[in-house]
């Protein structure tokens, strides 16, 4: 049954996404940022898939456009899931904003901006969730220095004076 | 040739009526039996402290079993799991709101050097935000590391000088 709801959801979307596969019980959807909410509008209006598991990126550096926006869906119903793969570019990493659609993007997405600076245009809540006030980058775009430290506290003189 | 020998008179309840040490060796014995300790758990480390809480290990039995969770009435600062930078701060105030005097135990490896966590997050190290009297490896570490370094931690404080102690008393 659930892949009967996959094929029909790649037969009617087909207009709306790029590449489409299956992987491992999942229905891969490649989608352009432009039409980004009208897909995800559909999801969750047509195919009832009620829970927005996560939002998170991937930095392909070297590669253009550079990030890649993943969203992952679920239907309680069908018992399925979308994953939605997102292009951007590092000039302007923005997509829209799920919060008009599902209340927990607001957070999701926030943990997203921290740590690959991907912009969610409609979230009006940007600040640091899991980072502090102050972190200047994203920790885990692929050129921020592994040991790159950004203490909150002065550190110590160490008794050798190293540090 | 051999001098008079006085015998020894008990007081009269049978209990000798006074003997005689150091200052320091006694504030020292006293405070290395009654370490209240503040646990500031951060992270998986805790299960192990858990254990050598709890009956089979039991820290009781050196005097260093009744948490206190507030920092104005404990004296042995246990730093149990890895630090954050954002975290940093708290950690820093709870040890200025702790009266002298004060120990610090840096539990685990996490704690000690920031263990396998070298990023963006973690502070490799709680010394390099407060001091640390005793390091206790292991990732995590045994009950009984934790007991070792507890009465490491008393034989350090048995034989330190008290200077609370002024030369008026």
């Amino acid at each position: 049954m659930a892949a009967d709801v996959l094929d029909l959801l790649r037969q009617r979307l087909a207009d709306k996404v790029g590449e489409a596969a299956v992987s491992h019980g999942i229905l891969v959807l490649a989608v352009e940022p432009a039409e980004l909410l009208g897909v995800v509008q559909r999801l969750k209006s047509e195919f009832q898939f009620d829970l927005f598991l996560d939002v998170t990126a991937v930095d392909w550096l070297g590669q253009a456009p550079r990030f890649e926006v993943v969203h992952h869906f679920y239907s309680t119903a069908h018992r399925v899931r979308v994953r939605l793969k997102t292009r951007v570019p590092e000039a302007d990493p923005t997509v829209a904003s799920l919060v008009s659609l599902y209340g927990s993007a607001r957070f999701m997405e926030r943990e997203c901006h921290d740590m690959y600076g991907i912009v969610f245009r409609g979230n009006p809540d940007l600040r640091p969730i899991l980072l502090y006030e102050g972190f200047v980058g994203h920790p885990l775009r692929k050129d921020y220095p592994k040991r790159a430290e950004q203490p909150l506290v002065p550190y110590r003189a160490a008794p050798g004076g190293e540090r | 040739m051999a001098g008079k020998v006085i015998p020894i008179q008990p007081a009269p309840s049978g209990a000798f009526e006074y003997l005689t040490t150091k200052k320091d060796e006694l504030a020292g014995w006293a405070r290395k039996f009654s370490l209240f300790p503040y646990p500031f758990v951060t992270a998986c480390c805790a299960m192990e402290f858990m254990a050598v809480s709890s009956t089979p290990y039991d820290t009781d039995r050196f005097g260093a079993a009744l948490p206190r969770f507030s920092p104005r009435q404990s004296d042995l600062l246990m730093v149990v799991g890895t630090l954050t930078h954002k975290q940093a701060p708290v950690l820093r105030k709870v040890y200025e709101q702790m009266c002298e005097p004060k120990w610090v135990m840096a539990f685990g490896a996490c704690a000690t050097s920031g263990g396998f966590y070298q990023n963006y997050a973690a502070v490799a190290g709680i010394d390099r935000i407060i001091p640390v009297d005793i390091y206790v490896p292991g990732c995590p570490p045994r009950p009984e590391t934790v007991i070792d370094g507890i009465m490491k931690l008393q034989d350090m404080i048995a034989r330190s000088r008290h200077p609370i102690l002024t030369e008026n008393f």
